[in-house]
């Protein structure tokens, strides 16, 4: 967290930021009234900061890339296709996976705020969650494309999906050339966060 | 926009805001449905006049989403939330640097 420089003549502690505070006093009171339980809270942030990503997202793509059978259920009923995997719960409840072709190419957004499948890619990054990006990402998505290095030639049409409460979008790109015969596991280490948003490509072996 | 490598939560009042929301979620006491209606409504309101980031400004909406609901439920709340806050910003003030920071809950 930025600070003041630490001051060796200041007594007391650094007093955090006015939200910050705001959130404690939150903290307390709802600690207090039964409604949240301290060890809950801590499970909670540790749960999407180390348990659930995007390396979640990359296995269902990977295995989607290698099972035509899961492919087909991937696309018809995602939530289904995740859930046998285990990647359900939170913001899960309604998934559904758009896959990228030679002639489109999928763009995921949420206008309203930040609706994101979290059991597969986690908490949003900023920049998914920055006014820029929500209005910009429908007004002149090849722009942005071109601003996350993505440029598409003139006969791949962009298409934006936009998400909401409802229904949460995940992109599954396309498999780079030179990866027949890699294992699922190989091919996982490929697929991107960005990759499954909309804005990054998956590049193949160098 | 660029997609450098970043933490998940940029600050940790980010994250214990987060936990508190999906943690009171879990509870019922409000619906994702209910819950973007309402946070988008604030985004837009906040976001009329410069555009907001995906970072502070983004969780300061979150905030005053979550605050106006406990309120509206209980409006008890907001003189509880004020006096809390006060008490927390006294704590900090009046506690040794290096030390826990604890407040006196009083009933």
């Amino acid at each position: 967290m930025p600070h003041d420089a630490h001051d060796h003549d200041q007594p007391h502690s650094l007093l955090p930021s006015d939200p910050a505070l705001r959130v404690k006093a939150l903290e307390t009171l709802l600690i207090g009234k039964g409604l949240v339980d301290p060890a809950t809270l801590d499970e909670i942030i540790d749960t999407y900061q180390t348990k659930i990503g995007p390396q979640n997202g990359a296995e269902v793509v990977a295995r989607a890339w290698s099972d035509d059978a899961f492919r087909d259920l991937l696309l018809k009923d995602a939530t289904a296709a995740v859930s046998q995997m285990g990647f359900y719960g939170r913001q899960g409840e309604h998934i559904v996976a758009v896959q990228n072709t030679d002639s489109v190419h999928k763009l995921v957004v949420c206008t309203l705020c930040s609706c994101y499948p979290w059991p597969l890619l986690g908490i949003p990054p900023g920049w998914y969650k920055s006014d820029a990006y929500r209005a910009r990402a429908v007004r002149e998505p090849r722009k942005v494309l071109a601003e996350f290095g993505v440029t598409l030639p003139d006969h791949v049409a962009v298409r934006v999906w936009d998400s909401t409460s409802e229904i949460r979008y995940l992109v599954v790109p396309q498999r780079p050339a030179g990866t027949e015969g890699w294992s699922v596991d190989a091919l996982a280490k490929l697929i991107t966060r960005d990759a499954m948003i909309g804005t990054g490509l998956v590049a193949g072996p160098s | 926009m660029q997609a450098a490598p970043e933490p998940v939560f940029e600050q940790p009042w980010h994250a214990q805001l987060f936990a508190l929301s999906v943690a009171l979620h879990a509870q019922g006491l409000f619906s994702w449905p209910e819950w973007t209606k309402r946070f988008g409504a604030r985004l837009k309101h906040n976001g009329a006049n410069h555009a907001l980031n995906g970072g502070d400004d983004y969780f300061t909406a979150w905030l005053e989403t979550l605050e106006a609901l406990l309120v509206e439920r209980d409006p008890k709340d907001q003189q509880q939330l004020s006096d809390l806050h006060a008490a927390w910003t006294e704590a900090y003030l009046s506690t040794p640097h290096g030390s826990p920071v604890a407040i006196k809950i009083k009933k």
